[in-house]
C-alpha cells in the first residue's frame, strides 16, 4: 500500500545495477586474491592484458549474447558461427583473391546471416529460442566441415602481418630478471572488445533500442502494450548476437592464425557462463553489459588460479561448474530479498521444472 | 448538447473459442464526454476496449474515428492515433524505471535523453501528486502508485481518446478523487473519455453517458443522470437485484468469548503496523476499515506472517503458539487472501478448476482433508456459487475476463476451509451481482463456524459484512465499531477523531 504522505522514495538501485556490482566486486577481490597468492604471474600488467588478448573471441560473443538474454531469449549457435567464420576466413585468405577487407566482409557476412535467419524464425515465427539456435548450432558445424575437414594455417602475408602486429605501451611494463624493461603489448582485438564494449553498452543504456530490448525481456505482453514492436526487437537482438559471433570468428583467427574444426567449440556454453556470471539473467530483462567482460575474467582468472595451483585440469571444468551455481543461486537469492517474494531459481520458464509462475 | 462523435463502432462481434464475447455491439464515443462502459464481469467490456485498440482483431463490424474508418493491427498504432489507454490488466515493464515506463513506446527518436525524461517524469509525477520517484524501478512502487503510473503516462499522451478501463480498483478515495479532476479537466479539453467501473457510484458521480453491455450484446445507451441506480443495475443483470443495503447483518454465532480463535499481542512488523492487539471470536466477521495506507492491510499480512514479525506474541483458542512463516500460520488454520493478487495470482494455462483446489492440494493434510474428486466438485460449486464465468471448468484460466479470474483466486481460499480467514479486496474488480453473493457466502461461512477477517476500501460493504470494525489510522487501532445501524459517516468521524495528531 502506498503511504498517503506524498515522501519520495529513495530510488533505490537497480536490480541490473546490483548484480553487476556484486560480479564486480567478486571479480577484484578474485584478483586481489590471485596477486597475493601468486605474485609472480599476476602482479604482471601483462598477464592482465593477456586475459583480453587471448580471450577477445569469447568476450565479443558475450557482449551479444548477453543483448540477446537480456531481451529473455538464449542463443547456443554462437560458438559454432564462430569456428564457422574462422574456416571460411581461412579459405578465402589463402585463395588466390584473398584479403583482409574481404575476409572482414565474409565474418560479418556469416554472423548477419544466421542473426536474420534465426532472429527471424523465432521473433516472427515464435519457435523456441533454444531449439531454433541449437539448429544453427548444428548448421554452422555442418557448414564448417563441408568447407573444409583440415586445419588450415594461413600464411598470406598481409594477414600474417596483422596477426602479428601488437600495440605496445612503453609507459607500462615489467622488468625481467634481468632488469631489462619489457613493455606491456595490445593485441588488436583487445581495442576491438573495448570499442564494441563502450558502443553496446551505450546502445543498451541510452537508445530506444537498447530499452526496448530490457521492456521486452522484462514483459514482452506489457511492451506490447505499451507500444512496443516486440518482434521486431527480440529480431534485432538475435542479429547482433549473429554480428558480435562473426566479428569473434575473425578475432579469433586474427589471434590463432588458423582456420581449424574445433575453433571456439563449447564456447556458447563459456559464453553463457560468462553472462550469468557478469549478472544477465537467464529470465531476461535483467542485465548489465559491462558485465560481459567481467563474467569471462572471472570464469578465466578461477581456471588461471587453479593451473597456477598445479592441480589436474580436469578439476578447471569442475569448478567453473560450481562458480556458475553459485552466481545462478546468489543471484537468485538477492532477486528473492529484493523482491520481498519467495526464493525462486532465477530460470526462464522452459528451464525451470515446475510451471508455476 | 449537441457533439461531435469522435468514435464510432458498428456491429462489432468477436468470439473466442466457446464464447460469443460481443455479439453486433454498438458504441458511439462523443468529444469532450466521459462516457461509462457497465456490465458484469465476463459482460466483453475489456474486450471492446481490446478491439478499438488493436489488441484483438474483431470479427465483424466497423469502426471509425473521426469518421474515418480505422483498423489497428498493433497497440502501437492506437497509440500513435492519439488513444491512450490504461489496460485493467496493468501493462507495465517492472524492470524499468519509473519514467521509462511513463515515455517508453511513446517516443520515436533513436536516442534515450534520461534527463529530460526524468524531468518531465517528475514533474509529472508532482502534478498528480503520485509518491514515486522517476529513478525508482517500477518493481519497488505499491499496486496503487503503479497503477496511478500507468494513468498518468496515458494522460500525458496528449490524446483525443482516453481508455480506463477499471482505473479505480486499487485506488483509495483520494487518489480516486485526484484521477477525476483530471478527467474532468481533459473533458473539457475535449478529449472523450472511456471509463470502466464495478463501482456504481463513480459512475455516477463522473459520465455523462453509459453504455450498458450484457453477456456480450449491448442493453442500450443512457444519459447517465436520468437513470436511476436500480434500473442500472437490472439492465447489467438482467433482473432485479435485492436492495443490497437490505443484506441481513451478521451476528456473531458466539459459542464461547472467553477463548479466541486467534489472539495477538503486541504484534508488530517490518511494514511498520505500532504494536497491536487483535483477537477474533469463532465465528465472527471483522473488519480493519481505514484509508489507503493507514495499516490494514499491513495489520493482516502481520497475523498471517506475510511481512517479517518484529514483535509480540500469538496465542490460538487460548494456547501459545509461534508463527514465524505463512507455512506455519496455515498449519495453525489460518487463511490469508493477499491484497495484490497478481504475485501468487493465477496459474495461466491451468483450468479454471485446478486454479481453484490448487492451494487445498498444496495445503492438504492442514485443513480439512478431501479427496480429489470431492475437491473437483467443490470447485465446480464453488464456480456457481460465485457465478464464475467460463465456458467449462476445464477452459485454461487465462482466457477468463480480469473479474472472473479474481473470483476464481477467491475461491480458492474459501474452498480451504481455515478455521480463520483473512480476506483484503476479496471483491476488487468484482460485479455488484457477484459482491453480495460474496457479502452472503462469508456471513454463512462464519455461520458455519469459520471466523473472518474482511479488508475493503468500500466502508459500506465492510459495514454490511462484519459485525466488528477495527478502525485504523497511521498505522495503529484508533477505535472499534460495533452495531447493527453503523453509517459510512460513523466510521469518518473515528478516523477524523483518531490517531496521533488528534
Ligand atoms: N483471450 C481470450 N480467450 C478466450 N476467451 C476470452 C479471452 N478474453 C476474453 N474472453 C472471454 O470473453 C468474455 C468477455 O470478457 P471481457 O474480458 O471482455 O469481460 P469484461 O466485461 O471486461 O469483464 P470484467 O468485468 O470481469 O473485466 C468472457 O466470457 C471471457 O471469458
Ligand atoms: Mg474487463
Amino acid at each position: 500500500m502506498a503511504s498517503v504522505n506524498v515522501i519520495k522514495p529513495k530510488a533505490r538501485m537497480s536490480n541490473s545495477n546490483i548484480l553487476f556490482l556484486i560480479a564486480a566486486v567478486i571479480f577484484v577481490l578474485m584478483y586481489l586474491f590471485a596477486i597475493i597468492s601468486y605474485p609472480g604471474s599476476f602482479m604482471q600488467f601483462q598477464t592482465f592484458f593477456d586475459l583480453f588478448n587471448l580471450n577477445a573471441p569469447l568476450i565479443i560473443m558475450t557482449l551479444g549474447l548477453c543483448i540477446v538474454m537480456i531481451g529473455g531469449g538464449i542463443d547456443i549457435s554462437i560458438g559454432s558461427v564462430c569456428g564457422l567464420v574462422t574456416m571460411a576466413c581461412a579459405v578465402f585468405l589463402e585463395s588466390d583473391k584473398g584479403n583482409i577487407g574481404g575476409a572482414i566482409l565474409i565474418s560479418l557476412g556469416i554472423g548477419i546471416a544466421f542473426g536474420i535467419l534465426q532472429g527471424y524464425l523465432i521473433s516472427y515465427l515464435e519457435i523456441q529460442p533454444f531449439i531454433i539456435t541449437l539448429s544453427g548450432l548444428f548448421l554452422a558445424q555442418g557448414l564448417l566441415t563441408t568447407l573444409h575437414k583440415d586445419p588450415i594455417n594461413v600464411t598470406m602475408p598481409a594477414f600474417v602481418r596483422l596477426r602479428d602486429f601488437d600495440i605496445i605501451i612503453t609507459w607500462l611494463g615489467t622488468k625481467n630478471r634481468l632488469g631489462v624493461f619489457i613493455p606491456c603489448e595490445i593485441k588488436p582485438g583487445t581495442i576491438i572488445v573495448v570499442i564494441l564494449l563502450v558502443l553496446l553498452a551505450s546502445v543498451m543504456k541510452w537508445s530506444r533500442f537498447g530499452r526496448n530490448v530490457y521492456a521486452v525481456g522484462g514483459n514482452s505482453h506489457s511492451a506490447n502494450m505499451l507500444g512496443i514492436n516486440v518482434k521486431k526487437t527480440i529480431f534485432l537482438t538475435y542479429v547482433i548476437s549473429g554480428l558480435t559471433a562473426g566479428l569473434a570468428g575473425f578475432v579469433y583467427i586474427m589471434t590463432t592464425g588458423a582456420g581449424n574444426v574445433g575453433n571456439a567449440s563449447g564456447a556458447e556454453m563459456k559464453a553463457i557462463a560468462s553472462a550469468i556470471i557478469g549478472g544477465t539473467l537467464l529470465n531476461g530483462g535483467v542485465g548489465n553489459l559491462l558485465g560481459a567482460p567481467i563474467g569471462t575474467l572471472t570464469l578465466l582468472v578461477i581456471n588461471e588460479l587453479i593451473r597456477a595451483a598445479g592441480v589436474q585440469s580436469n578439476f578447471q571444468a569442475m569448478v567453473s561448474g560450481l562458480l556458475l551455481y553459485f552466481f545462478i543461486v546468489l543471484q537468485s537469492i538477492i532477486m528473492a530479498l529484493r523482491d520481498k517474494k519467495g526464493f525462486r531459481l532465477a530460470l526462464p520458464s522452459w528451464l525451470r521444472l515446475s510451471n508455476k509462475g | 448538447m449537441l457533439s461531435e462523435i469522435i468514435l464510432e463502432m458498428k456491429d462489432i462481434s468477436k468470439s473466442f473459442p466457446g464464447v460469443k464475447a460481443l455479439d453486433s455491439v454498438d458504441f458511439k464515443l462523443r468529444k469532450g464526454e466521459i462516457h461509462a462502459l457497465m456490465g458484469e464481469n465476463g459482460a466483453g467490456k475489456s474486450t471492446l476496449i481490446k478491439i478499438i485498440t488493436g489488441v484483438y482483431e474483431k470479427d465483424a463490424g466497423l469502426i471509425t474515428l473521426q469518421g474515418e474508418p480505422i483498423h489497428f493491427k498493433t497497440p502501437q498504432e492506437a497509440q500513435d492515433k492519439g488513444i491512450g489507454t490504461v489496460y485493467q490488466e496493468i501493462m507495465l515493464c517492472s524492470n524499468l524505471t519509473v519514467a521509462e515506463n511513463m515515455f517508453i513506446g511513446r517516443s520515436h527518436g533513436p536516442v534515450v535523453n534520461w534527463k529530460q525524461m526524468n524531468e518531465k517524469a517528475e514533474q509529472l509525477l508532482a502534478s498528480l501528486g503520485i509518491p514515486a520517484s522517476p529513478m525508482q524501478e517500477l518493481s519497488s512502487c505499491s499496486l496503487a502508485v503503479q497503477q496511478m503510473i500507468a494513468i498518468a503516462r496515458a494522460v500525458d499522451m496528449d490524446c483525443k481518446i482516453l481508455i480506463l478501463d477499471e482505473p479505480t480498483s486499487s485506488l483509495d478515495e483520494d487518489e480516486v478523487h485526484k484521477l477525476f479532476e483530471l478527467m474532468r479537466e481533459l473533458k473539457d479539453r475535449g478529449v472523450g473519455i472511456i471509463f470502466i467501473t464495478h463501482f456504481l457510484e463513480q459512475v455516477y458521480e463522473i459520465s455523462d453517458r453509459t453504455t450498458v453491455l450484457r453477456n456480450g450484446k449491448l442493453v442500450g445507451e443512457y444519459e447517465t443522470a436520468s437513470l436511476p441506480q436500480i434500473e442500472l443495475i437490472s439492465k447489467m443483470l438482467g433482473n432485479v437485484l435485492e436492495d443490497i443495503t437490505k443484506l441481513k447483518k451478521h451476528e456473531p454465532v458466539v459459542t464461547d468469548t472467553s477463548v479466541p480463535v486467534f489472539e495477538g499481542i503486541g504484534l508488530s512488523s517490518v511494514a511498520g503496523v505500532r504494536p497491536f492487539n487483535f483477537a477474533i471470536q469463532k465465528g465472527e466477521v471483522n473488519g480493519f476499515a481505514g484509508l489507503l495506507g493507514s495499516g490494514r492491510s499491513e495489520s493482516a499480512r502481520a497475523i498471517f506472517t506475510a511481512d517479517k514479525v518484529t514483535g509480540g506474541e500469538v496465542k490460538m483458542k487460548g494456547k501459545r503458539v509461534k508463527i514465524k512463516t505463512p507455512l506455519h500460520a496455515i498449519k495453525q488454520g489460518i487463511g490469508y487472501l493477499p491484497e495484490d493478487r497478481k504475485g501468487d495470482g493465477i496459474i495461466a494455462d491451468l483450468s479454471v478448476r485446478d486454479n481453484i483446489i490448487l492451494t487445498l492440494q498444496v495445503l492438504k493434510g492442514f485443513f480439512k482433508p478431501f479427496s480429489l474428486k470431492q475437491a473437483e466438485e467443490f470447485a465446480d460449486d464453488y464456480i456457481e456459487k460465485l457465478n464464475i464465468k467460463t465456458p467449462t471448468a476445464n477452459t485454461p484460466i487465462r482466457s477468463l475476463s480480469g473479474g472472473n479470474q479474481q473470483k476464481v483466486i477467491l475461491a480458492r481460499w474459501l474452498l480451504t476451509h481455515p478455521e480463520y480467514l483473512i480476506l483484503d479486496e476479496p471483491t476488487r474488480g468484482i460485479d455488484v451481482g457477484t459482491k453480495v453473493e460474496i457479502q452472503k457466502l462469508v456471513i454463512q461461512l462464519a455461520n458455519e463456524g469459520m471466523s473472518v477477517t474482511f479488508i475493503s476500501s468500500e466502508i459500506g460493504e465492510m459495514i454490511r459484512t462484519c459485525s466488528r470494525l477495527i478502525v485504523m489510522k497511521d498505522r495503529e487501532i484508533v477505535g472499534e465499531l460495533r452495531g447493527t445501524d453503523l453509517t459510512e459517516n460513523d466510521v469518518m468521524n473515528v478516523i477524523a477523531k483518531g490517531g496521533r495528531n488528534a
